[in-house]
């Protein structure tokens, strides 16, 4: 590991991968990324694998729509030699209350408004798209075809490549024990296997966001909070694209197998991710009722990871009045890893002290404290 | 020795083959849990059950370890394949609150 590097990453996520990256395509070189256990191991790897742009406030559109036509092109982009199973089978959402359909309405609105061909349909449009799908209680839908589905693992290591080709030091199996802060600057990374001397510090450690942040005096308004999700076997092609609702989602991979999940409104906070019987049979109970074809197909796998929940569920990005060279790229909500690629681009300008591609005032975490809360409705 | 490679089914689930694994190794995938996530080896229906010994004993190999040294993958419920409609009935009727 170097001693001392222009700017040091924690985390080896999406987030700092994407950074990484984008600071040494910028001309930053000499960077630094310190992951305590195997790179995107935390929330990126324990994701649903899915990307939308069909959010609800204007801001967090337009992060999703610039994060995803980043995407739609990385292969290329990243020079990868694998594939990253890009599949737009699109985000059909399931409303069931009229107040539900009256803001997915605004929400159409807005979307179109920005460039976003998002729709919204009868159930009967609806079974024509995933006809295994049963209708009762449903109201209508939104449908957006762009949106869907791409592997994690791929995309993180596709940045982490092409990150080390430009020079960047990753370094796994380290952990950032403290950092030191000298009149108000951020000084030196000390880590269980060594210092970095370093005047910058990118914060995009997920779920320990909170912790890293105790480490230089910063209390993070941050809820890191356990999301259970399960895989079945892999079967043939049954629904296209990602269902979702507020008691669930529901996705077919590429592959064959099935990821479903919810989060419990009574989860503790902490960056516990164990996995419970109760998730299982409760997700069974609400997929099979809306999806009675899965019935058959046997679950695998179960795990789970964080929703890092922000006070307004969006994310924070940018420097912290407190400490100087302290940047922030934290509190997700559940969308790290669809809002990957811009955050890479966002951080590298704004640590380079470059113009940033959106404006990101907004997403200060300093808008807690001015009571400027974003307040994101559409969040599942 | 390249036709052995090539020939060799580690992960019968994924179709994985001896020669990729040896590759990612050498590619520098060196724990159970980084080889699985690149190429899904034990992520099918066995749940590594056939291949995860194989891939840790060549892992050893590779990095020159004690196969005791080399990390198992966190066990992941259920221990055997449950189909997803005797789970809904199992759990009734009740919403969780």
């Amino acid at each position: 590991m170097k001693s001392s590097a222009d700017v040091v990453i924690i985390g080896g996520g999406i987030s700092g991968l994407s950074t990484a990256y984008n600071l040494a395509r910028l001309g930053c070189r000499d960077v630094v990324l310190l992951e305590k256990d195997s790179l995107y191991s935390g929330s990126t790897g324990r994701c649903a694998a899915a990307f939308r742009q069909t959010f609800g406030l204007e801001i967090n559109c337009l992060l999703a729509k610039k994060s995803y036509e980043i995407l739609v092109n990385l292969i290329e982009l990243l020079d990868y030699h694998r594939d990253i199973e890009l599949r737009q089978g699109g985000y059909l959402w399931l409303l069931r209350t009229d107040k539900e359909v009256e803001l997915y309405r605004k929400n159409v609105q807005l979307q179109n408004s920005l460039g976003i061909e998002s729709r919204l349909i009868t159930v009967k449009e609806a079974l024509k798209i995933v006809p295994h799908l049963n209708p009762e209680g449903i109201k209508a839908c939104t449908f957006h075809q762009k949106d869907g589905h791409v592997n994690p693992f791929h995309v993180s290591q596709a940045y982490a490549e092409a990150a080390r080709r430009l020079g960047v030091e990753i370094n796994t199996f380290i952990k950032v024990t403290d950092i030191k802060v000298e009149n108000s600057r951020i000084s030196e990374v000390i880590t269980n296997k060594g210092k970095v001397a370093t005047h910058t510090v990118l914060n995009a450690a997920g779920p320990f966001a909170k912790d890293i942040g105790r480490m230089v005096g910063v209390e993070l308004p941050l809820k890191p909070e356990r999301h259970q999700i399960l895989a079945t076997e892999p079967v043939e092609p049954l629904v296209e694209p990602m269902i979702i609702c507020t008691d669930f989602y529901c996705t077919q991979e590429p592959h064959g197998s099935f990821l479903m999940g919810y989060g419990a409104p009574s989860e503790p906070e902490g960056t516990e991710v164990s996995s419970t019987w109760k998730f299982l049979e409760e997700i069974a109970k609400r997929v099979c009722k809306i999806l009675p074809i899965l019935a058959n197909i046997r679950v695998v796998r179960q795990w789970a990871g964080s929703y890092t929940m922000t006070p307004d569920a969006a994310p924070i990005y940018g420097p912290v009045p407190q400490v100087e060279g302290f940047y922030l790229a934290v509190g997700f909500s559940g969308h790290g890893f669809m809002l990957g690629c811009i955050t890479g681009v966002l951080m590298a300008e704004c640590i380079l002290g470059k113009e940033t591609t959106l404006p990101l005032d907004k997403f200060n975490v300093g808008r807690y404290e001015r009571g400027e809360l974003l307040k994101e409705p559409a969040v599942a | 020795m390249n036709n052995y490679e090539e020939n060799t089914i580690v992960c019968r689930c994924e179709d994985i083959t001896l020669k990729e694994i040896r590759g990612l190794i050498t590619q520098g995938f060196e724990t159970l849990d980084e080889v699985k996530r690149i190429c899904r080896c034990g992520m099918g229906p066995c749940q590594g059950r056939t291949c995860q010994q194989i891939v840790m004993g060549e892992i050893a190999k590779a990095t020159g370890k004690d196969i005791k040294d080399v990390k198992v993958s966190t066990f992941r419920p259920p221990v055997e394949s449950i189909k997803l409609g005797i789970l809904a009935e199992a759990a009734g009727g009740e919403d969780e609150k």
